[in-house]
């Protein structure tokens, strides 16, 4: 029960992250679209360093 | 003609044919035979998930839930139990019978060979674990045979590729698909995060890792249940990789950076060095958990949407749960598609970037 709560925040502040993140790289492109690529690239590093924390929790609590 | 022309698919939709049509006859008879239950609850659905997710003795590809009668092929077995055994594992009949070799007797609990006697008894502990003797495994087991097709594939392909460019600049076949993304892990991944001057060492490790994790996430997501990059033994060595590769290219700023940080004062310096040894293991720990954990955690996904069609069956009736659980199950396997290729450039991408951190030159200050 409680590690259920605990996934359920987990995804919570992934998805918050995942916002931010995704957003502000929309926001990024729009204003500089020929600097697409170097913000993708950012965006997915960064966006792989927060999914790698989330996975991280959700496996710690399952275990 | 279309056919015609493409031999393997066509022997992979005639395999798959008289596959489907095997196990078609065999649930005809039993279901004349036996009116029982099919797995409708969820403990068989989460056992079911849980025994996918694990590597296996042999390939099962498809269960009978009347009779619990499997359709597979065996794999070879080998341990090493005071002289080397080696068996086929259709001697298990899929973990339900006790294994002889050599006079010694061998049974299957939970994926894992224990020694035990001849009417197969485990002596279990409080924890419902098997206290019996487990031999060394060295056994060709599913996550292997995935390896070594991968491996195969890779040096055909990869094989053909280089030989092409000893006739001519311009790769001719299947060849063309492969060099555009060899270029494009060599100027998108290795080139800006380790700099043009020391990329080239570090590209066989690079372009091995980045199509080794690729194929093996595509395979996982083909029928026969491969699940290796989804199993943490081989995100963790894949990650040591990466460790050693990152600690022995290290220069001289590189250990300074970690053990004497440049630029603050002493007492900041003795503070930051426990910390900068925690981020030097906890970078490739990242690695390994992100690989695994997406794609276990895709490959569980993808699981329980097609375990949707059983779930739901009371609720909408067969045919409405079906057609929702294939949906949903297409639509995912799609993004999984798309993350098997995520996660090997990300892996890729974040060990140049490592190695680019540990070979950078720092002549700015």
């Amino acid at each position: 029960m409680y590690n259920l709560i605990g996934a359920g925040l987990i995804v919570i502040g992934g998805g918050i992250g995942l916002g931010q993140i995704g957003g502000k790289a929309m926001e990024g492109i729009a204003r500089q679209p020929e600097a697409t690529s170097k913000i993708q690239t950012a965006m997915i590093i960064i966006a792989a360093l927060l999914e790698g924390l989330a996975f991280g929790a959700l496996i710690l609590g399952k275990g | 003609m279309m056919i015609a022309k493409k031999p393997i698919s066509f022997v992979v939709v005639l395999i798959l044919a008289v596959f489907s049509n095997f196990s078609y006859i065999e649930n005809e008879k039993d279901n004349e035979e036996i009116q029982g239950n099919p797995i409708n609850t969820q403990e068989e659905i989460d056992a079911y998930i849980q025994h996918h997710l694990q590597d296996a003795h042999d390939f099962v590809l498809f269960t009978n839930g009347n009779t619990g009668h499997h359709i597979g092929f065996p794999l070879p077995i080998i341990i090493w139990d005071e002289g080397i055994h080696f068996f086929s594992s259709s001697k298990f009949h899929y973990g339900e019978e006790v294994a002889e070799s050599k006079g010694k007797y061998y049974v299957l609990h939970h994926e894992k060979i224990y020694r035990t006697d001849a009417t197969g008894t485990l002596a279990l502990d409080d924890h419902h674990h098997p206290t019996n003797v487990r031999p060394l495994d060295f056994s060709i087991t599913k996550s292997v045979v995935g390896i070594l097709l991968t491996g195969i594939l890779m040096i055909l392909g990869f094989g053909s590729l280089a030989r092409g460019y000893k006739k001519g600049p311009i790769p001719t076949g299947f060849s063309r698909v492969l060099e555009p993304l060899v270029l494009y892990v060599r100027d998108e991944i290795a080139r800006p995060n380790i700099g043009e001057k020391k990329y080239r060492k570090y590209m066989g490790f690079l372009l091995t890792v980045f199509f080794f994790i690729w194929c093996l996430n595509l395979l996982g997501l083909m029928p026969f249940g491969f699940n290796v990059t989804g199993n943490i033994a081989v995100t963790v060595c894949l990650a040591m990789f990466t460790f050693f590769i990152v600690q022995f290219s290290g220069n001289k700023e590189y250990w300074k950076h970690i053990f004497w940080m440049p630029g603050v004062p002493v007492p900041m310096k003795i503070l930051l060095m426990p910390i900068e040894v925690l981020g030097m293991l906890t970078k490739p720990f990242s690695l390994l958990i992100r690989l695994f954990a997406n794609i276990t955690a895709g490959h569980v996904v993808v699981m329980s949407l097609i375990a949707l069609m059983i779930t739901l069956k009371a609720a909408f009736g067969p045919v409405v749960s079906t057609g929702m659980s294939l949906f949903l199950a297409f639509f995912i396997s799609i993004i999984e598609v798309l993350i098997a290729f995520l996660q090997a450039f990300i892996f890729t991408m974040l060990s140049s970037l490592f190695i680019g951190m540990a070979v950078a030159e720092h002549d700015h200050h």
